[in-house]
Formats: structure tokens, sequence, C-alpha cells
């Protein structure tokens, strides 16, 4: 392991230089964890997360981590980082498909005890029939947890979301997790360029003394109200403090915006601003949503695209501005509910321009030809199909 | 265009001022009614408010209360000598975070569960906040502007507080005696003849003798202290 410095947290991710490598999305995961200063890392196996925390596991053979551990299955394993981190622990933690849904109802609770972990999701299918194949259906069941939610396109943007967040989850006025989520297999398990920090710099360490808690307490909220749990609806708590608690919480969700402008360059990408029609697209789905850019380019056709970064907070004024003379908007997804074409349709007025599709799930791929039909149809161009025999 | 935070009572369910576009003040900055203006204009402001609403009462929290480093400690005799210049100012603690069994005393401290209990019964106009951990200000600022007038002042060490009418950034000892002074500077110019002296003596409970505790004073609790039959406690940290 070579000696790493602490070096100004700005200072990592903003201005030192880079170094580029061919490496898998799980790589670039765990490279940022090497460089963040982690204490400890908890996980429970399952594809295609396995690949990310075995990684990691080998960064603790090395010396990078404080301590690393098997939960005895996922609920154990995001309790136990909250505790770890209540205690003062810098953590991580990564998971997929079932083992999210799992683990979720601990996950729910970090933003309300202001749990500043970050979670890799590695997403997979969850529906019956069982599979292990990519599809990303279960970031919709993240949205409503208050945790901050970003959605890497490719292994570049897995490197860069994961180093940033430990530094975003840990300001005092966010203070809350981070998922950052990728498509399993197309983003973990394929290699792409990524432009990397040094290996010997890493984060300062985690300041607990930098919290808007108190450290681990038995007495106070909210670990004496789950103590307690009936007691909720007794004459100590009043019921408007279980309010402002969940306002506080959406609270630091929108506050962590600032920092999601200063390190990740803004909540979305917008390329084409000028453009007619607009693929708006998350994940894996943007790079597809790109190369439909270049072949409506190719085509003579003015398409555009919108990546959306951070699904929470949700950039509503943004997507609202870059879509304002939007004629038609295309929201490619790979799962079955369009969970991104929902947020997109709920922020823009006369969202009837707003077409949900493609969608693909299951694990399958999202040909450009899929969008492109859609584009076609947003210009009112009629295409005759070829039928290859 | 973003929210205008102003005394309440807001009602039911106060809208956070975060949902609304207001933003914590940048370095050197602080808010005034949600807006970003200069610390020295949000001093003035608050300081007025200090001196010309009924009842001004300063609410430390732990971080002042409890002398837990050098910087704590400095820290609280800059908010005893920030009281002193406030004319029939009071000091309210909120000593920790806990749920009071049966029921708070709103004359002895104040707490995050219902701190508009303790500005009603006090009849409190104006209030300075300190030393308490950043959410649970944040809850109770809220719970203040929701359901009372009172008119909040957070001088806070971290970054802020959008429920505050007037929110400093950054505030330890060196801050708060700066404060201070601008307070005294607005007492002049309003004309207000004040002699420094203490606050009046707080109404706390008495202090508690742990010598004379027994087991009966823990109440519901008191199962966690007996051990159980045929337990036997061999080892103890």
């Amino acid at each position: 392991m070579p000696e790493q410095r602490v070096v100004d947290a700005d200072y990592l991710l903003l201005e030192a230089p880079r170094e580029r490598k061919f490496i898998t999305g799980a790589q670039a995961m765990a490279e940022a964890v090497k460089r963040a200063n982690v204490d400890i890392a908890i996980a429970y196996p399952i594809t295609p997360q396995s690949e990310v925390m075995h990684l990691v596991g080998d960064l603790w053979a090395q010396g990078y981590l404080k301590d690393y551990y098997r939960a005895e299955e996922e609920y154990g394993a995001m309790s136990a980082i909250a505790g770890a981190v209540r205690g003062g622990a810098r953590a991580f933690s990564a998971t997929s498909g079932p083992g999210l849904l799992r683990g979720i109802e601990a996950i729910a609770s970090w933003p309300g005890h202001r749990i500043p972990a970050v979670l890799g999701v590695l997403t997979r299918v969850v529906n019956a029939p069982l599979s292990i194949q990519p599809d990303n259906v279960e970031i919709a069941y993240l949205l409503n947890c208050g945790m901050v939610v970003l959605h890497a396109e490719n292994q570049q943007d897995v490197f860069d979301f994961t180093l940033a967040s430990f530094v975003i989850s840990e300001k005092v006025d966010v203070y809350i997790p981070v998922a950052v989520c990728t498509e399993g297999f197309f983003v973990t398990h394929a290699k792409g360029y990524v432009n990397m920090t040094p290996e010997d710099m890493k984060l300062p360490p985690r300041d607990p003394y930098k919290a808007p808690v108190p450290p681990t307490d038995c007495e106070i909220p909210p670990a004496r109200i789950q103590r307690d749990a009936p007691v909720q609806k007794s004459n100590f708590m009043s019921y408007l403090i279980h309010a402002v608690w969940q306002q506080e919480v959406w609270s630091s969700n929108i506050r962590a915006m600032k920092y999601i402008y200063k390190y990740l360059g803004g909540p979305i990408e917008v390329v084409n601003p000028d453009a007619e029609v607009f693929v708006v697209a998350s994940g894996c789905a943007a790079a597809q949503g790109r190369e439909a850019v270049r072949y409506a380019q190719m085509e003579g056709l003015n398409v555009g695209l919108v990546k959306v970064k951070s699904i929470r907070p949700f950039p509503e004024k943004e997507i609202r501005e870059a879509l304002s003379k939007a004629k038609a908007v295309i929201v490619p997804e790979h799962n079955i509910v369009g969970w991104l074409a929902r947020e997109v349709k709920a922020v823009l007025p006369n969202n009837d321009r707003v077409i949900g599709g493609p969608r693909v799930y299951g694990g399958m791929t999202l040909p450009v030809e899929l969008i492109m039909e859609k584009v076609y149809d947003a210009f009112g161009i009629k295409k005759q199909k070829k039928v290859v025999v | 265009m973003s929210m205008e935070v102003v005394p309440g009572p807001a009602g039911y369910i106060p809208t956070p001022p975060a949902f609304e576009g207001v933003e914590l003040p940048p370095p050197g900055k602080a808010l005034l009614y949600g807006k970003i203006v200069d610390e020295e204009t949000a001093m003035r402001e608050a300081a007025k408010a200090m001196l010309t609403r009924r009842n001004p009462t300063i609410f430390p929290g732990p971080l002042v209360l409890w002398g837990w480093n050098a910087s704590a400690m400095e820290k609280a005799k800059a908010v005893l000598e920030l009281a002193m210049e406030i004319p029939n100012c009071r000091i309210i603690p909120m000593p920790d975070y806990r749920p009071k069994y049966p029921k708070i005393d709103p004359e002895a401290e104040i707490n995050p569960n219902h701190p508009n209990l303790t500005i009603l019964h006090n009849k409190i106009e104006a209030a300075i906040f300190v030393g308490i951990h950043c959410h649970y200000a944040n809850l109770s600022l809220r719970m203040i502007r929701a359901g009372t007038n009172c008119f909040t002042i957070a001088l806070c060490a971290e970054m802020g507080h959008e429920d505050a009418m007037v929110s400093l950034r950054d505030q330890h000892a060196e801050e708060i005696r700066r404060f201070r002074d601008v307070l005294v500077q607005v007492r002049e110019e309003l004309g207000i003849k004040w002699e420094p002296k203490l606050p009046p003596e707080n109404p706390s409970l008495p202090p508690e003798n742990y010598e004379t505790l027994s087991v009966v004073d823990y109440g519901e609790y008191s199962y966690l202290l007996i051990p159980r039959r045929g337990e036997h406690i061999t080892e103890s940290e």
C-alpha cells in the first residue's frame, strides 16, 4: 500500500492531477473508496455488487480501511453502518436489487438519524422471475427515503460521484447519506476510461464533531423514539416534532444541491441546448441518449440531451429551464415503471410533450435505434421498416 | 423569489424556508428574514429585536452549557457577557434533547420536542439560540415560527439556520463579543439606559444529589438497574 497523504477535499476533487486508467465500474468505485479515507465497510454479497465489495475487502487487506466485515445479511449490514457512523466513523457499503430492498428499512432510517454514509447501488432486476440482470427499477424505491441519490452514466461518473459523495454527505448542512447508483454489469463489469486522482492522496478524516446531532446517545431522539416506539404517541412527544423532523431531512436534501454544483458541475448536463427535441436520461440510458444525439446530428435533426446526474435532490428548476422550448421530451429508461419519466412529467408545464420511453428491462440493452424511433415520431418522420429475413 | 422568513405564527405545519428557495449564507454573510445580508446589518436588526421586544431570552444549548473544551467554556462566558448587556434578559437552557417525563417545566428549560410551549408560557418575543446542535436548532426554530410570534436569532457555530429571522454563522466567543458590542451601540442609539448586570437566576430544578438516589428514583427504568432473579453479574466495564 502506498503511503497516502491527506489533502484538502476541494483540492482532491477539483484540482489534483488525474491519471487515466482503463478499468471496470466496480474498480472505479473501489478506487474512489481507496481515496476516501474510509474507516469501515460492511457488506453482504449479492450480484452484481459483490465485485465492488470484494475489491473494497482487498483494500482493507492492504490497510486502506480500518475495518471490514461481511454482515449476517443486508438488514444487518445497513444497521451496522448506521451504528458505525453514529459512533464517528466514515462508512461505505454497496448493494444490489433484492439486497437493497432487504436493507431498505434500515437505509430509509439513515437520513432521519442524520447518517452521512455512502451507499453504492449497483442495480439489478428485483421483480420475479428473479434475475441478476441489469435494470434500475430499484432506484424507484430509494427516491422517497430522504437520501441524496446520484445516478452515474459510466465508469468515470462512478469514480467522481463516489469520491464526492463522502464530502457532500458530511457537510454539516447536509449530513444525510448519499446513494451512488449505476447499472450493474453494463457499468460495473465493463471497462471504460477513468481519470483518477493520485492514489497517494486521500480525503481528510471525518470530523464527527461537525455533526448536527450529538454522537450516539440512546436517551435522545431518534434512538429514544425507536427504543420506546409506542411512546411516540404519548404525551411527551408532540406530533409537530415528527413533522418538522421529516422536513429537516428534506431540507438537508435540498441543501446538497449547492455541493452537487460545486463538485459535480451541477445536477444536469445539457448537450445541444437549442434543440427542438430532447432526450432526458440518467445512468446508462444517458450514454445511449448521447449516441442518439450523434445519430440525429448525422441525419440533420436538432436533438439535444439532458443528462440527469442527481435524482435527489431532483433538479426541478434546471430541467424546467433546459426544456422550456422543447417540443418533445423523450425519456428512455432501464426499467418498466418509468420512474424518471414520472419525475420529469411532474416538474414540466405542458407535460403531454413528455414521451415516457423507450423502456427496456430484465437485462435487455437499450439500442439507440429504439430512441431514434421516438425521435422520428417526435419530428413526424415516417421511416420505412426494413425486414431482414 | 425566495420566501421571507418573518415571526409567526406561521400555522399548523410551517413550510421550511429551504423548500422555498432560502439558502444558507456564505462565510462572512448572514441571513436576515431569509435574505443574505452583511453580518453587521443582521447583527443590528437582531440587537434591535432583543432590545425592543418583550421578554428577550437567550437559549444556550449543550455546546455552550457543557464545558467539554476550552473553546466552549470561553463561548459560555461570551454568552453571559452578551446577556448582561440586554435589559431584563433571561437565560433558559436547552441542556439536552431528551423528551421529558411526564412534562417539561417551561420556566426551567426549553426542550426541542415542544419549544413553543416555553416561548408561549413565558411570553417571549425575542430569543437567541446558541450552542445547540444544528438539527435540533432547526427543529426548534421551525416549531417556534409555527406557533408563536417570537423573533428568533441563531448564533450558529456552523453554517446557520434558515428558520431564524436572523441567522449568523461561524459564531464563536470572539464573534459573540462582536455582536455584544454592536448591541451596546444599538442600545445607545435607541437611548435605552442600562447598567450591565447578570440575568436573574433560572428557577431550574434543584441539583440532584446522587448520593441519596435510590433505584426507585429511576421510575419505569428501575428494572434496567435491578438484576433479574438468578442473574449474577460477574464483570462490568
